[in-house]
């Protein structure tokens, strides 16, 4: 699993673009025709009708949703949990991506998959897994489950591959010649970090950390065996929407999912935004 | 290649090399070996009494039939929007290219949700009418491949993109200008040089697509032996206290996942995972 950032394809490669872009021939025009209307009914339209269902439910409906002292309690939580979990991943992922790229070892290829294993394992064994380390019957003698602990380890968990996966290409193309440079000229090796590989870094962080925050926020599966989704307590966002909906309050469910929404909106903006400056500046 | 890129071995080399690998091993490798230790706690036992279970086969048979529909799906839609994507201009292309990505970001009990309000049997903007057409969708089959198709939709495009932009249009301009058809074309020229590219998408939406749960809990009405997946299964057989089963299918599944990333690794060209 790589999450190289994507090269946005307007910007990348402006010269050979320029050979091969193509205006839309007719056979062509009627395949992009097709991969919009199954894309709209699959994606955007069923994403639209939650808006449309949030302010279909008046004002009223979303105020007092967003003001019911239990969704208000599951939404802090799942910011705070969110922001503690990517904040352990910008210095683990950049960490975990440096070992991988600068060091070596026998075992190394290893790692690499143990990495992607919390992005293929489904969330639902996820949970089952942290629990067996980490719950009632804990060798470790740790019993995290049916705390707040608990989000944060499986939040954890499920956003491991996501900094560390988009620092890895770009510390691998980065230039060692430019630090060998800077230390030769008598740079410190932590003025090297600082003032040479980190600003490289910065973006592939940012963009990881952007994709590590939406999904800790909108985190489901790895969390219904491990936190109890305890009201008050352990329940997170989402668990807050399928509450709702199985009340058949989909108006409730929808105003709590517009929030997640936005700050999904939001990731992939910030990821676009980062791809294309990288793109110019490359 | 290689060892321009490996720093000289310094204490710290070896503290951070400790680091990582105690990191994995506490977060990762340790939690999961216990899954596989439970499964064979009593021998074969757990597996043959979770395979001899109906409600067991019954999730299995559905979710290898869901899962090879949400790749297929995918994989045609894949390849015909990266090409568009790459080949071609037209306007909004940048926000389609944003969009595809959305699936990844969004809540799976909000993909549930949006599908629901819009094929849902009652209330839902198209329900109404492909019930009355005899296609019933949300608590049915069609409706959990829509919700494994909507979660796994970004990651066949996200390999081919940045193949496709790598390879050009050279080779596919000399079929075109020797009189090779688009579609001869196609097939002849881009379709090998993709080829890696798309297994290892293929690949990773197959993983992905057996393991959905969130999305599928919320779209399936979760109905043992009828619209119950591996995943929702899990869930049930934890919670009715018959962890040894809950464990068996876990393990099944935990399998899956690791033989796809073995795959991904072995395919995985050499210069972009260490440079060698």
């Amino acid at each position: 699993m790589t999450f190289e950032t994507p090269t946005e394809p307007g910007t990348a490669r402006r010269t050979r673009r320029a050979r091969s872009a193509n205006s839309l021939t007719r056979s062509s025009g009627l395949g992009l025709g097709i991969a919009l209307t199954w894309f709209s009914l699959l994606v955007l339209i069923p994403l639209a009708l939650i808006v449309i269902q949030s302010i279909d439910g008046g004002w009223e409906t979303f105020r007092l949703t967003l003001t019911n002292p239990q969704t208000v309690s599951a939404l802090r939580l799942t910011v705070e949990q969110s922001l503690i979990v990517t904040l352990i991943n910008v210095v683990m992922g950049t960490l975990i991506a440096w070992v991988l790229v600068r060091d070596d070892f026998p075992g190394k290829q290893l790692l690499e998959v143990v990495i992607d294993i919390p992005f293929a394992l489904p969330t639902i064994v996820a949970g089952l897994v942290l629990l067996s380390l980490y719950g009632p019957t804990s060798p470790l003698g740790i019993n995290v489950a049916n705390t707040e602990r608990s989000v944060f380890l499986a939040l954890l968990f499920v956003t491991l591959p996501f900094i560390a996966r988009t620092v890895q290409p770009v510390l691998l193309e980065l230039d060692r010649d430019v630090e060998e440079a800077a230390a030769s000229l008598g740079a410190s090796r932590f003025v090297t970090l600082r003032r040479i590989i980190l600003p490289a870094l910065a973006p592939a962080i940012a963009a990881g950390a952007a994709l590590s925050f939406a999904r800790g926020i909108s985190e489901y599966g790895s969390l219904v065996l491990l936190s109890g989704n305890l009201p008050n307590k352990t329940e997170v966002a989402s668990v807050r929407i399928l509450t709702y909906i199985e009340n058949g309050n989909e108006a409730a469910a929808a105003s709590v999912a517009v929030l997640l929404l936005l700050v999904a909106l939001l990731a992939i903006t910030i990821l676009q935004i980062i791809t294309s400056r990288v793109a110019r500046r490359g | 290649m290689a060892s321009s890129r490996v720093q000289p071995k310094t204490a710290g080399t070896y503290v951070r090399r400790v680091i990582v690998i105690a990191y994995l091993f506490f977060l990762v490798v340790w939690p999961v070996s216990l899954v596989v230790k439970h499964t064979f706690d009593g021998g074969f036992g757990n597996i043959t009494t979770a395979l001899s279970d109906p409600v067991v086969t019954d999730a299995l048979r559905l979710t290898v039939y869901v899962a090879i529909w949400a790749v297929v799906i995918n994989t045609v839609f894949g390849i015909g929007v990266s090409l568009l994507l790459v080949r071609y201009e037209f306007p909004g292309r940048s926000v389609l290219s944003a969009l595809i990505d959305l699936p990844l970001a969004v809540s799976p009990v909000v993909v549930g949700l949006a599908l629901l309000l819009a094929y849902g049997g009652t209330n839902g903007l198209f329900g109404p009418f492909l019930n009355s057409i005899g296609f019933q969708v949300a608590f049915a089959t069609p409706g959990i491949i829509l919700a494994t198709a909507f979660v796994s939709l970004p990651l066949v495009i996200r390999e081919l993109v940045p193949t496709l932009q790598e390879i050009g249009t050279d080779q596919e301009q000399a079929a075109r200008s020797l009189g090779a058809g688009p579609w001869a074309t196609f097939r002849r020229i881009t379709l090998p040089s993709i080829k890696w590219a798309l297994v290892y998408g293929v690949v990773l939406s197959l993983a992905r697509s057996l393991g959905e749960f969130g999305a599928v809990k919320v779209i399936s009405g979760n109905i043992a032996q009828q619209t119950q997946t591996a995943t929702l299964v899990v869930e049930q057989k934890y919670q009715d206290f018959e962890q040894e089963t809950a464990y068996a299918t876990s393990f099944l599944l935990t399998l899956i996942a690791i033989a796809a990333l073995v795959v991904i690794t072995i395919l995985r060209p050499k210069d972009k995972s260490d440079g060698n």
